[in-house]
């Protein structure tokens, strides 16, 4: 039967000994970068993003689990940061919102969200973009009952949902592919 | 959260060997639990190990055709092996309906067995629970009880145990495999789940260190036919407020065989085994559906908000059955 291809694979020999509780380095591929940055491993990879690598279009909403407004991509699939160490994440690669655009040309993804009107305040913007992209690739978009369905991870306070659904099903009907510009 | 120190294990001795050698460790997976309880201060470990490069993610076939699920698979995977959709689907689905995609991606099968309760007194360090601190009481007796249970309870604790997947496991009595420096053993899911009784803190008969490398779904050709009903407060990423896990075979309008389990409204995930004895080989009739769901809900114990549960879970179970004879009927 098949293996499934590990959501965090590669371990790394000098990983076995024992890091922390203080500060550490620790080595992140984020948006096809290498960074490096010093941090406790108890610090998220939501807060290790915003306050060390100054990627902050990952937004802090509930800071557990429960909203969907801090969605990246951990080898190429959408998790929670605020519920992800970031030390955890050495070996993998992680895509934010930041690594979807093309320079100044926005994923389809972005531009759709734009032209359909598909938030009010934003805040929780990034993550439905993350998923959204990642719902197409997958196949989950089918119709509205898919969509909404698996999109529910992300809580739009202004409940912009409708609009939302209507930027998913343009880049669906537009053939604008999920698997951004990696 | 308190500061924690990290080591990533890659092979299974080393992980459990680490965990077990320090009182003050845990096992780290997906996350989506321990994070979370970690930042809230109801899970205080000082040292974390990664067990998430174990080599524990795959879904093999048993001899006879059962299949064994990798204790670090993760929700997300399982739901889409075709191999369990087409002989367990309620298992499948028990997943789907849970948490977010996000979380799936995360959670693996053997942290969705470990996870804890949902009672928010169990969530407040500043709150008396009998689970988190033995001895403090249980606020929720007296307290916002609505997502609580009726069924195992004890005068120590009412937490609803919150898992989907181990209400279909129950129905299909799975085997959990385990591995500590004592060796590997086999613990049927009955004996996994423990009822709260007066030692609500336990919550399985694990030892410190004791790694669930992975489960076993027995041969069991009835759960071709099977599905998992959840009702909720909303229609997506909610925990049950009633679920049901059925697998059933039908023949001459009788119920030839009968899987039945319930979520949502007990102490732990629960085989629902007094409607199942009054259902085998009774007329697969909405007669029979509701006298089994009564029966199976006599013992259940209101706790002031939460007793809208009992006459739920027994819409829950008529309808999942019918749904199931409907669908018997038919093929
Ligand atoms: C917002 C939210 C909604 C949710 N909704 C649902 C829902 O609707 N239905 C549902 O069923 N669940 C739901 N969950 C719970 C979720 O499924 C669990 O948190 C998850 O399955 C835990 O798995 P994990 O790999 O993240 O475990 P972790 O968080 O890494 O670990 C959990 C515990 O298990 C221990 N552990 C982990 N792996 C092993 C192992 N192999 N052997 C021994 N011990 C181990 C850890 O030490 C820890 O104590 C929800 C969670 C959240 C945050
Ligand atoms: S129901 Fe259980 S978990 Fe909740 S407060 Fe009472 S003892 Fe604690």
């Amino acid at each position: 039967m098949k293996s499934y291809r590990a959501l965090r694979t590669a371990p790394s020999p000098d990983h076995a000994v024992v890091r922390g509780p203080g500060e550490v380095e620790v080595h992140l591929q984020v948006n096809g970068e290498s960074r490096r940055t010093t941090i406790e491993p108890r610090v998220s990879l939501l807060d290790a993003l915003r306050d060390r690598l100054e990627l902050t279009g990952t937004k802090k909403g509930c800071n557990q689990g429960a909203c969907g407004a801090c969605t990246v991509w951990v080898d190429g699939r959408p998790v929670l940061s605020c519920l992800t160490l970031a030390i955890t994440c050495e070996n993998r690669e992680v895509t934010t919102i930041e690594g979807l655009s093309d320079g100044d040309t926005l994923h389809p993804m972005q531009q759709a969200f734009l032209d359909c009107d598909a938030f009010q305040c934003g805040y929780c913007t990034p993550g439905q973009i993350m998923s959204a992209v990642a719902l197409l690739a997958e196949g989950h978009a089918g119709d509205d009952t898919e969509i909404r369905e698996w999109m529910s991870g992300n809580i739009c306070r202004c409940a912009a949902y409708p609009h939302i659904r209507a930027a998913v099903r343009r880049v669906r009907d537009e053939g604008g592919r999920g698997d951004a510009s990696r | 959260m308190r500061p924690v120190s990290y080591s990533r294990a890659t092979d299974v001795a080393t992980a459990i060997g680490a965990v077990s050698a320090d009182p003050q460790s845990a096992f780290l997976a997906g996350g989506t639990t321990q994070v979370d309880l970690l930042r809230i201060y109801v899970e205080q470990p000082r040292r974390l190990v990664d067990i998430n490069d174990l080599p524990l993610n795959r879904i093999e076939e048993l001899p006879g055709g059962g299949l064994r699920l990798g204790g670090l698979a993760r929700m997300s995977d399982v739901a889409e092996e075709p191999e369990l959709v087409r002989r367990y689907p309620m298992v499948a689905e028990a997943l789907l309906l849970g948490a977010s995609p996000q979380l799936r991606n995360m959670a693996t099968i053997a942290g969705n067995l470990m996870q804890r309760v949902r009672c928010s007194y169990f969530r407040d360090v500043a709150a008396g629970c009998n689970k988190r601190a033995p001895g403090t009481g249980c606020s929720a007796l007296d307290g916002i009880n609505r997502g609580h249970a009726v069924l195992g309870t004890s005068d120590c604790c009412i937490a609803t145990h919150p898992s989907d997947l181990g209400v279909a496991l129950v129905a299909l009595d799975a085997v959990v495999q385990t591995e500590s420096p004592a060796g590997q053993r086999s613990i049927p899911i009955d004996d996994f789940f423990l009822l709260p009784g007066q030692t609500p803190e336990r919550e399985h008969p694990l030892t410190h260190g004791e790694l669930v490398t992975g489960i076993d779904l027995p041969p069991t050709p009835v759960a071709a036919t099977s599905r998992y009903i959840k009702i909720r407060d909303r229609e997506s990423y909610e925990f049950a407020l009633a679920s049901v896990a059925v697998a059933m075979s039908v023949a001459d309008g009788r119920i030839t065989e009968i899987r039945l389990a319930l979520g949502g409204v007990a102490t732990k995930p629960w085989r629902a085994r007094q409607a199942e004895r009054l259902l085998d080989g009774a007329p697969a009739t909405t007669e029979s559906f509701t006298r089994a769901a009564e029966a199976e809900l006599a013992p259940a114990v209101p706790h002031g908000m939460n007793a809208f549960k009992i006459e739920l879970a027994r819409r829950t179970m008529v309808r999942a059955l019918e749904s199931m004879a409907q669908r018997e009927g038919t093929t």
